[in-house]
């Protein structure tokens, strides 16, 4: 399943590179990654999307190597935490003046808006969970759609909460969790 | 003051303590050469960037101090990647420095231009481009302190020509400032807890001494702990040394090559306490049927090494040494007499199969070898090796007594690390004897440092295994490809007239009798010798757990077929 990850990371030249570079290295496949500036300038955020077939053991590894990164200050996994997950999304859909009723009917369904008309098409604009995204999506591909760009998801937890934190030896690590781990081993 | 990045960057070497450096000058370095000229440092030429790397490494394992070694941009800094994987692998605290082309030329393709901190992002613990001389110092301070704190490993700091030639204000950082990276010292009382209750409950513990009990200093507090709870000490291939091979806890070498007695009292154990090692396929054979019966606790500084293999009952992540401290007073004292017993029984079934109790046929053995040079040394040399079945027998028989005098690639495995290493653990340690026992492939692949030798007069004295074949490969022909041959059999030079040319005395060896004299002679020469064994050609490391298969599951030494 999909594992997000919010990682803050030394905002430094090349950081972005070590961050991919290890995914690779350690055999592990990214479904989005997005990475922007923070409140504090010398730090950036990334939210990290990956696909954890193990489930917990993977998302201990993941965490765990990325502290190995010099660069990387703090790590946790929100998945499993009350959090608001956001992707924003340019759907470009090609349709004349006939059918622009439609899509803007199904753009307030979605809470969506349309950013640009031109003769032939128009962009729609759509911000929320992925999941609301891809129902939008295939909603709209009958219509046509000539191309989309998508930021990937970003993250953050609701109210007080922070993610989990795996790492052995931190301050809210339970050793509990690894007999847990231990025994979903294969 | 202002100073040329060149001069700020032998500003902070020398201020690290940094006595000597392995290195090779080119065109994007020029400047740093240079400048070295004005700073107490002493530089030692390779013949091949891959030698340096080597010698650097070689000269932190027996110092435990930061080794540093430098190239020129391009070809240079390439020449020490292999290098630079084998400490990175093994842990090994190294500064690298390379030179690079100007910074407004990077991504040109410029002459002699790589993208060096690119190639080497995976195989650094952490890498630095420098285009700026102001940069210098803050770098420089950052990669000693990366290197060799924490679980130490190879830093990478690639030096545009432009910043070791501009000027900058120097002033040498106080401290440095790392966010993000901060190994820990201990572990949490929550976790010992949790580990010594596992402990009071075990009937059949074995502990598994690893690098990381050598790295953190922590043998004699290993030694006071196994003591008190009577734990028998099995060590990984890096970690001999950490325990001393005749203490009668000692298990020896664990693993493909280790003890059958070793490996079947990790099988049969009920308890594993894995401190600072890291469950390598080479340490656990099959990992389905790992240690089956045992609860495992693994004292591990980098956590990134905890669940990655095997799955363990307790982390403890932090300092190893401090671990152990925390633990002795929290755990009592216990004799396990029947579990130490049944190892022993292990031991006598397995020993006598052992081929130290051949008669001499006239052949030389690799392993009547070691014994015979460990005997003539005292057990006390500080050894090197290559990579094969050379040194696997180095291990099983040159007895390990005290840390760090044993020095061998082992995660990355690369030939031709003998003889640089040796050269680079001379200059850590130039009163203690020095042996390098290479294969006659693997010597071939750095000899040219031989000569680097001679220049520098290293006392090190190198005995090669000449068996005319790529023995381990050809072991694993012989075993699991129906002995077919295959790019195995190697002719090689003759050894003797070889180091000869480069000015080191030599003598060729092929009768058993003559195996203590040639020895006695090396010794007695002053600088480098070469020993060439002519040796049993097809004999086979036992004994041995064939990859992928369970740890119990070995081959043993056949019986000797009588005359």
């Amino acid at each position: 399943m999909n594992y997000t990850f919010i990682a803050l990371v030394e905002n430094k030249p090349g950081v972005l590179n070590r961050v991919a570079s290890l995914f690779r290295r350690r055999n592990f496949n990214i479904e989005s990654l997005a990475v922007g500036r923070t409140e504090n300038p010398e730090v950036s955020r990334m939210t990290v999307v990956v696909d954890c077939p193990n489930g917990d053991m993977d998302a201990h590894k993941i965490e765990a190597n990325l502290y190995k990164l010099v660069n990387v200050i703090d790590v946790h996994d929100v998945t499993h935490q009350p959090s608001v997950t956001r992707d924003l999304a340019l759907i470009k859909v090609r349709v004349g003046p006939e059918k622009r009723g439609e899509v803007n009917n199904l753009a307030a369904i979605f809470r969506a808006r349309i950013v640009d008309v031109a003769a032939d098409s128009v962009i729609v604009e759509a911000t929320g969970t992925e999941e609301k995204i891809e129902g939008m999506v295939e909603l709209l591909r009958p219509l046509g759609i000539v191309e989309m760009v998508r930021t990937g998801q970003i993250a953050m937890t609701r109210g007080a909460n922070s993610g989990i934190r795996r790492m052995p030896g931190m301050d809210d690590y339970n050793y509990e969790d690894d007999y847990a781990v231990a025994e979903m081993a294969p | 003051m202002k100073k040329t990045g060149a001069e700020i960057l032998w500003e902070c070497v020398v201020r690290e303590g940094v006595e000597v450096v392995f290195g090779y000058p080119g065109g994007a370095n020029m400047p740093i050469y240079d400048a070295m000229l004005m700073y107490p440092v002493h530089h030692v030429l390779v013949r091949h960037e891959q030698g340096a790397a080597h010698m650097a490494d070689g000269y932190a394992r027996a110092s435990g101090k930061v080794g540093v070694a430098m190239a020129t941009s391009g070809p240079g800094a390439t020449n020490l990647v292999t290098g630079i994987a084998t400490a990175m692998m093994d842990s090994s605290p190294v500064v690298f420095i390379t030179g690079q082309v100007a910074a407004h030329l990077i991504g040109g393709d410029a002459f002699q231009e790589t993208d060096v901190t690119g190639i080497t992002l995976p195989i650094t613990k952490h890498n630095y481009l420098v285009t700026r001389a102001d940069e210098i110092a803050e770098v420089v301070t950052e990669a000693f302190y990366i290197a060799r704190s924490g679980r130490p490993g190879p830093v990478l700091i690639d030096i545009c020509k432009n910043a070791q030639v501009e000027q900058a204000e120097f002033a040498y950082p106080d401290d440095v400032k790392l966010p993000g990276y901060q190994p820990r010292a201990r572990a949490p009382q929550a976790d010992l807890e949790q580990a010594v209750r596992l402990i009071e409950k075990a009937k059949r513990p074995v502990i598994l001494a690893g690098h990381g009990v050598l790295v953190s200093g922590a043998e004699e507090t290993l030694t006071h702990f196994a003591v008190k709870t009577q734990t028998p000490v099995a060590s990984t291939l890096l970690g001999l040394g950490a325990f001393p091979a005749s203490h009668e806890l000692s298990l020896g070498m664990m693993g493909m090559h280790g003890e059958v007695h070793t490996n079947l009292a990790i099988q049969n154990a009920d308890l594993i306490l894995a401190l600072g090692m890291r469950f390598d396929d080479r340490v656990t054979g099959n990992l389905k049927t790992y240690a089956p019966k045992a609860k495992k606790i693994h004292v591990e500084i980098d956590p990134s090494e905890v669940h990655k293999n095997v799955h363990v009952d307790v982390p403890l992540v932090g300092d190893l040494k401090n671990v152990l401290s925390d633990l002795i007073p929290m755990v009592d004292e216990y004799d396990h007499e029947e579990w130490k017993n049944q190892i022993n029984e292990w031991k006598s079934e397995a020993d006598t199969r052992s081929i130290m109790n051949w008669p001499n046929d006239g052949k030389l053995y690799v392993p009547h070898l070691i014994h015979d040079l460990w005997e003539a040394t005292g057990g006390g040399a500080i050894i090197t090796t290559d990579v094969g079945q050379h040194q696997m027998w180095t291990a099983q028989y040159y007895a390990q007594e005290k840390p760090n005098r044993w020095i061998t690639s082992g995660g990355a495995g690369t030939m031709g690390f003998g003889l640089p290493s040796a050269i680079g653990a001379w200059f850590a340690n130039k009163d203690q004897e020095i042996w390098a026992v290479a294969g006659d492939g693997g010597f071939q692949m750095t000899q040219a440092e031989l000569t680097t030798a001679v220049q520098e007069g290293a006392n090190v004295k190198v005995a090669i295994m000449n068996n005319n074949f790529l023995g381990m490969v050809r072991q694993w022909q012989e075993f699991f490809f129906e002995k077919r041959y295959s790019a195995v059999n190697m002719l090689t030079p003759d050894f003797v007239k070889v180091a000869e040319a480069h000015g080191v005395p030599a003598r060729r060896v092929t009768r058993p009798e003559d195996v203590n004299e040639a020895i006695q002679w090396a010794r007695k020469t002053p600088g480098p010798v070469v020993l060439e064994f002519r040796v049993e050609r097809e004999d086979a490391v036992y004994p041995m757990v064939p990859a992928g298969a369970s740890l119990d599951q070995m081959l043993q030494r056949p019986a000797r077929a009588e005359k």
